[in-house]
């Protein structure tokens, strides 16, 4: 219920929303949580094993029970999973609870909670083993749909999130007193700072303090300070954001909640993932309130005193008029003081501990614990025990708890460090100098009253400072008036009954003592064997009170049991955010190649090439297939002229008077003795003797070559040839420069392509361009290198201009070509036109294949002493006869299909493992042979030309008997591509 | 005490009083016939199998930290048999039959899930690749389906078909593949060995090992000195430590590969998804998280964590292949440490020590090998002869360059497999 | 994790692409024999602790260079261009 005069929302501004389809009111500056206490609604979801009715318990990131799924409107998808404590209001919010069968109020998977005794820690790992078929029929699919929390939607869209990278000198995590102070006296000092928070307002606890800072109270101070930090030039304040995770090098990630505090809007983005490079940092990231573990400590409105006071002091908002608390701590007293002074009755003040006093008129119970709780959807009453074992029963309308506090720590320990526990202080505590330049300050270093978080924060200040080699200012460090804070730590009531420790993932304290009963003592088997800690909240206000209740089960001290491992991220980060931008086409670049405009203008399916795209086939009017496309394709470069792109290819210029020997030292073979304007085919090896790639190299000049490389290998094969040229050969004069994108460059192949290229240029005789060969000449007034070579087996020729003027002279090929009744071909023609030629690709060099599997042995140059490759290529097993080799295929009855990807085995053998000889690595249908044609690879293959073998595709059906050939089906001679 | 539904039910109605301790915590002995150094899940399956298959039951296995807190307690519990190339098709068609019926070998419900993988490939030539490694598995005697694009859709209408950078068109359906429950998988086999009296001792760190004349002939720990005529190394990402304490070196790199589970959701994605342009796996938890993983880091690394770099690029991977998967919250990471072996496979081996004997170089396969590996390495170090199973994960198949398993093709870069 | 790149300062490592251990720059001579060849290609001391690596400016001006840098604390100690090492392994 809202409380008049109290709390900073804006109550000129009501907004509607929506919770479970009933709509209410709330204000600006109100959370979901908050107006849903305003309004009463104590039942905000059910809990994940036992379905047990559930509310709202902190006021921060922590909460382990406020999970909603939160609708997006016309962004679509909804977001299930979200935290209504963290979820600003705004108008038209509309939310629904998760996790139950029926309606909240009944849940028919409440029936969990009867059979709770058979539900005990681990039990699915004792039974569900009989029939075995059982499991994945039956068993897991129950499992499965009780499991889980919230519902993802199958929808595509999502709203748009961003990331961003910032650099600072100094990163405040946290903006109470200490993050405060320490922001003020680094930015004083002319550090850059960036100060962030979690919640959308600087000040922290503060707001909920009744203290003075240098004369002023708390609130005053937080205000001054806040307007003095936003008008520093070098200070960056950034509320809704929370730091979820410490990594190496001073970088941070961060989430920030930008537009989804906000009605949906594609003008802003939902949220913000930042990677920040800080040189320092400081962790004021607080404490979170501790919970006891008591019977039936669960039910709806049973909630931390501190969050209590939260939704008061914030956002006027008391849980119900009739409020008890049940604390072992100071500040739970104080906290009864304010609910008081609000209009609340406090019905008692359970305090534990025997000296305890009252800070006020309300009933107090000294040494004194709650046993037992009432009310089904809200609690409703309680059971106090004192130490004198009398019990008194109340009825009320919220509980409140505090039982201690838990530093937030966890991005302290991220880099590997165990929390130390510290006895005096009661908590868990991190090892100095866990992550480098990371100091913390505040409630997070045990430091738990303002007048102590002060001056830790100024000292941390002082210490990133000194670090970051600047001065410190003269500021003086605020004041508060000491304090001492008294706690003790409460863990547990003794009962029969079952008392929560994990609300979201529902451990109870018998689930643990039942762990160490069965041997999973370690405080890691603990949490993996009863899932304590592992639910959305990361068991942030579970975890502690879970190791002392293991630590007492076992005799083993709290110190010696210790924490878990704590990992990123510190609370859950939608991979919408980690992802961003990567939706759809925006995971890797697009190349586009200067005839992709062209090609997709004649209808041409582009095809995904590594990075760049290529043109599949070029279909005409009458063609229902691509093969009917390809096969006509294939017909201009054996009858008349094809032109292709072949600009994806990678080509590297290699230059300097040591080039020749760096080439004779890259490729397998010799390049050095190559004369200016010719070309010649050539191997890489990789050191370890298999093949990398192949290519081509082109002697420009004395001291210049342009080398090519395969499209799928070009960054490999250039970060290749800079590591052998800066770690092989530092002194060798010599540059490597990548020109794949500075060339366009297109093959012209076919008895008709030199009439075809002659024509672009003037006065070119076929002499003066010998296969193998390379001229500079003008092409249509553009300088440019023409090279004599084939991919294809016809006379071809690659026509390579300056990238600008790529587009324009693909537009006169193709012009000229058709007019020749040739044209454009893809990559689809491309394919069948090497493979009846028997030229190899990376379907063949599979990273796998040795030179002479691929019958290139002679490409190993024996006149050389060292080349890259070649000792590992001198190993026995690659050396060895029996390794299957390169072989042609074709279908004995010259129909079957044969099936790249099939297995190859001796004619009757069985289709088995041990008697696979071989495979089918590309394959495809002659039209110019008329039968379909297949590389492979079989053992010893090149002793079987004329033997018949069983290709075997168990996939599709398809047993075809082949017979080896040569890989070269057609003009085996090379008559045509050479004369 | 056998585990059963009964038991389970009894208990509950005496208040869980009479459930043993799944395993002892005994005090080591001066003397075992073998020890396992390692008590991870491959570690703990050879104890098991060792006694179960070859009688010997004196053993001790010596655990650094807790049972069961490597790398398979840290993994995305993939259990498969899809590989392409002879040696490794063998042993993990045995490994898969193994987890067929496990949870009954045991007595323990490691919650082995035969929910299908299905491996996405984005291009012609990636569908021929696929074939041949569906074609082997089918040669092997294990199972695999070819779906074509429209197939797929029907299954799995979630994915980014058509305006993702690289289009969807087929996926490898393995429909015996599934996941299984991690620490589950440690936990039955070291009761089950336990059971069968192996000596489980946690907290007992290796600190050297004893070697005679060439021959091993027991190990000093923190907690004592044991003899032992036979010592298996089974601590995959730390096995060059621990090998060096023999004066080995091994063609291994340790490496961090990291992973990533989102909060409980209903059921949402039901078989295990891998995609073809980039690592990326996916799969959701029996608890309803999204359990996913990529690529290493690439750099050498034992502080089991990564970075972000790795960490967004495999969120991004999944925004490209599942958009739907962007109003999921990442809830957790870790990170583990890899042997990463020179061509990708593993190393179940004698060593050149007489009596050491080494189970290594798992890259980030290991949890689906865990039966096989324990069955293999028990067998070998029973018997001295390797398992047919495993027979060519031999130690010199690198320097010779015979018998290479380099799946990936990628060559002896160790951080490229 | 941030590398400082000897020509471009530091970056995150994010521009960066890592081949292995430093062994990778050690190139036997090519008679040198089976078990040197084996040993540069396969075997590596990869102990915890600080060790050199071998890095790539991949993103940046593309400079290999060697990292020192701790396995277990990740911290970078420092990086040199392998260039610098100035001796020539080829032939």
């Amino acid at each position: 219920m809202r409380v008049e005069g109290k709390g900073r929302i804006n109550r000129d501004k009501p907004l509607k929303f929506t919770f479970d389809g009933k709509t209410y009111q709330g204000f600006e500056g109100d959370t979901l949580a908050s107006a849903l206490l305003a309004n009463d609604v104590a039942l905000v979801g059910r809990s994940f094993k036992y379905h047990r009715p559930r509310g709202i318990v902190t006021a921060g990131s922590d909460d382990p029970n406020g999970l909603v799924e939160l609708s997006r409107g016309p962004y679509g998808a909804a977001i299930p999973n979200t935290r209504a404590t963290m979820q600003s209001l705004y108008e038209g919010l509309d939310a629904k609870s998760q996790n139950h069968l029926g309606p909240l109020g009944f849940d028919l998977l409440a029936v969990n909670d009867l059979a709770a005794p058979f539900l005990s820690a681990g039990f699915y790992y004792k039974t569900f083993m009989w029939p075995r078929r059982f499991w994945e029929a039956v068993y897991e699919p129950l499992i499965r749909r009780a499991a889980g929390l919230g519902r993802l939607s199958r929808e595509m869209e999502a709203e748009p999130s961003e990331k961003a990278f910032a650099h600072c000198d100094l990163l405040v995590i946290g903006a109470g007193p200490a993050g405060l102070t320490a922001a003020l006296v680094a930015a004083e000092a002319g550090a850059d700072v960036i100060l962030v928070d979690e919640n959308t307002e600087l000040g922290g606890r503060l707001w909920l303090e009744d203290v003075v800072i240098d004369d002023r109270p708390a609130q005053t101070w937080v205000t001054q300070i806040w307007a003095k930090l936003s008008a520093m030039p070098n200070v960056r304040i950034m509320p809704r954001c929370t730091v979820t995770g410490a990594y190496d090098g001073g970088t941070y990630g961060m989430i920030e909640r930008v537009g989804i505090d906000h009605a949906p809007s594609d003008t802003i983005p939902r949220e913000c993932f930042w990677r920040i490079t800080a040189r320092a940092a400081i962790l004021a990231t607080g404490a979170v309130e501790r919970p006891i573990a008591f019977a039936d400590n669960d039910r709806p409105a049973i909630m931390m005193a501190g969050a209590m006071r939260a939704y008061l002091d914030r956002h006027g908002v008391l849980p119900a008029r009739k409020i008890a608390l049940f604390v072992s701590t100071d500040q739970g007293h104080r906290d009864a003081l304010a609910l008081q002074a609000a209009g609340a009755t406090i019905a008692a003040v359970i305090d534990p501990r025997s000296d305890a006093t009252a800070f006020g008129d309300y009933p107090l119970y000294r040494s004194a614990e709650v046993v037992a709780t009432r009310g089904r959807k809200r609690i409703s009453g309680i059971t106090i025990r004192d130490a004198s074992g009398k019990t008194t029963d109340l009825d009320i309308g919220a509980l409140g708890i505090s039982g201690g506090w838990n530093p937030n720590i966890h991005l302290a320990c991220h880099m590997g460090a165990r929390a130390i526990w510290h006895a005096e202080k009661s908590c868990f505590l991190a090892p100095e100098g866990a992550v480098p330049a990371l100091t913390y300050a505040g409630s997070a270093a045990g430091y738990f009253s303002t007048a102590e978080c002060l001056t830790s924060g100024f000292a941390a200040a002082i210490k990133a400072l000194s670090e970051l080699g600047l001065t410190p200012p003269h500021t003086p460090c605020p004041i508060a008036p000491p304090s001492h804070e008294r706690a003790k730590p409460h863990w547990v009531v003794s009962g029969k009954k079952r008392a929560w420790i994990d609300f979201a993932n529902d451990v109870t304290t018998k689930d643990i003592r039942l762990a160490a009963q069965e041997g999973y003592q370690s405080v890691e088997h603990m949490k993996r064997y009863t899932t304590q800690g592992m639910a959305p909240d990361q068991g942030r206000s579970s975890n502690t009170t879970a190791i002392a209740v293991l630590a007492d089960a076992t005799g083993r001290g709290i110190a010696e049991t210790g924490t878990t491992t704590y990992r990123p991220p510190f609370v859950p980060v939608s991979l919408g955010a980690i992802g961003a931008g990567a939706q759809g086409k925006g995971f890797a670049p697009e190349r586009l190649t200067t005839s992709h405009a062209a090609s997709v203008a004649r209808g041409a399916p582009m095809v995904a090439t590594g990075l760049w795209y290529r043109a599949s086939y070029f279909p005409q009017n009458g063609e229902t297939t691509w093969l009917q496309s390809c096969n006509r394709e294939v017909g201009y470069v054996r009858n008349s002229v094809g032109v292709v792109d072949v600009s994806t290819l990678g080509k590297i210029a290699v230059s300097g008077p040591d080039a020749a020997r760096f080439l004779d030292f890259v490729y397998s073979n010799i390049m050095s003795t190559l004369p200016e304007g010719r070309v010649r085919y050539g191997l890489m090896l990789r050191e370890d003797g298999f093949v990398m790639d192949d290519g081509t190299c082109a002697r420009i000049g004395s001291y210049d070559y342009v080398i090519t490389t395969t499209t799928a290998a070009a960054a490999e094969v250039m970060a290749h040839l800079e590591f052998v040229a800066q770690v092989f050969c530092p002194n060798w004069k010599l540059s490597l420069t990548s020109t794949t994108e500075a060339w366009a460059q297109f093959a012209v192949a076919g008895p008709k392509a030199f009439d075809l290229v002659s024509g672009l240029t003037t006065g070119l005789l076929r002499e003066d361009l010998p296969f193998m060969g390379w001229v500079a000449r003008d092409v249509l007034g553009v300088p440019a290198r023409i090279f004599r070579i084939s991919f294809s087996g016809e006379e071809g020729y690659e026509i390579a201009v300056p990238v600008g003027y790529g587009a324009s002279l693909y537009d006169a090929l193709l012009t000229r070509a058709e007019a020749m009744g040739g044209g454009p071909y893809g990559v689809e023609a491309l394919n069948v036109l090497r493979l009846e030629k028997g030229f190899i690709t990376h379907a063949e060099i599979n990273g796998r294949v040795t030179a002479g599997d691929l019958g290139m042995a002679g490409l190993l140059s024996k006149k050389k002493s060292d080349f890259i490759g070649r000792a590992g290529a001198a190993r026995e097993g690659l050396l060895d006869p029996a390794r299957p080799a390169l072989i042609g295929l074709r279908p004995v009855d010259d129909r079957s299909k044969i099936l790249a990807g099939g297995h190859l085995f001796e004619a009757d053998a069985k289709p088995i493992r041990e008697s696979s000889k071989g495979y089918v690595s590309s394959a495809c249908f002659s039209p110019t042979l008329g039968h379909p044609i297949a590389l492979g690879f079989f053992v010893e293959g090149r002793a079987r030309h004329g033997d018949q073998v069983k290709m075997v595709d168990h996939l599709r059906g398809q047993e075809t008997l082949c017979e080896i050939c040569p890989p070269v089906f057609f003009d085996p001679d090379g008559g045509r591509m050479r004369d | 005490m056998r585990y059963s539904g009964l038991r389970v039910i009894a208990e509950g109605l005496t208040g869980q009083k009479s459930w043993a301790r799944a395993w002892r915590d005994p005090a080591p002995k001066a003397q075992y016939d073998m020890i396992i150094i390692g008590g991870g899940g491959h570690g703990l399956a050879t104890a098991y199998y060792l006694a179960k298959n070859h009688g010997i039951t004196n053993i001790a296995v010596l655990e650094k930290g807790y049972l069961g807190g490597g790398n398979i307690g840290r993994n995305t519990t993939i259990v498969r048999a899809n590989y392409l190339l002879e040696g490794n098709s063998q042993f993990y068609s045995h490994s898969l039959k193994l987890w067929e019926g496990l949870e009954q070998d045991l007595n323990y419900n490691v919650m082995h899930s035969q929910r299908g993988i299905i491996n996405l490939f984005h291009s012609d030539g990636q569908r021929d690749a696929f074939a041949r490694r569906g074609n082997a598995m089918i040669n092997q005697g294990d199972d695999a389906i070819l779906l074509e694009r429209d197939e797929l859709r029907r299954m799995i209408p979630y994915l980014d078909y058509d305006q993702t950078r690289f289009p969807i068109f087929g996926g490898l359906y393995h429909k015996r593949g599934g996941t299984a429950r991690h620490d589950a998988v440690a936990w039955g086999y070291a009761r089950a060995a336990d059971q069968r009296g192996v000596d489980l001792i946690q907290n007992c760190e290796v600190t050297g090992i004893d070697i005679h004349q060439g021959r091993v002939t027991g190990v000093q720990t923190t907690r004592g000195a044991m003899t032992a005529r036979k010592v298996g190394i089974v601590v995959a990402g730390r096995s060059s430590q621990v090998a060096a304490m023999a004066g080995l070196r091994l063609p291994i790199e340790s490496h961090v590969l990291q992973a990533f589970v989102t909060e409980g959701l209903k059921p949402v994605i039901d078989h295990v998804i891998t995609y073809g342009m980039g690592h990326f796996y996916i799969s959701q938890s029996d608890k309803g998280g999204l359990v996913f993983g990529g690529d290493l880091d690439f750099y050498a690394s034992y502080a089991a964590r990564g970075n972000l770099p790795t960490a967004e690029h495999v969120v991004e991977t999944g925004m490209t292949l599942m958009p739907m998967i962007g109003q999921a919250k990442m809830l957790r990471s870790w990170g583990g440490i890899m042997d990463m072996s020179s061509d990708g496979s593993p190393i179940i081996d004698k060593s050149p020590i007489e009596g050491l004997y080494l189970n290594c170089g798992w890259c980030y396969g290991g949890f689906k090998a865990v039966p096989g590996s324990g069955y293999a390495f028990a067998h070998l170090m029973a018997t001295d002869r390797p398992h047919q199973s495993a027979e060519r994960y031999r130690l010199d198949r690198f320097e010779k360059g015979r018998g290479l398993m380099d799946e990936e093709g990628r060559g002896s870069q160790h951080n490229l497999h | 994790m941030r590398i400082p790149c000897p020509i471009c300062g530091e970056r995150d490592s994010r521009e960066f692409r890592p081949k292995g251990d430093i062994t990778y720059a050690d190139r036997p001579a090519a008679e040198a024999g089976n078990a040197a060849w084996h040993s540069y290609l396969h075997l590596r001391d990869n102990q915890p602790g600080e060790i050199v690596e071998i890095w790539r400016h991949a993103h940046g001006c593309g400079a290999w260079i060697s990292v020192t840098r701790n396995t277990v604390s990740h911290a970078v100690l420092g990086a040199k261009l392998l260039r610098d090492r100035g001796q020539d392994h080829a032939g």
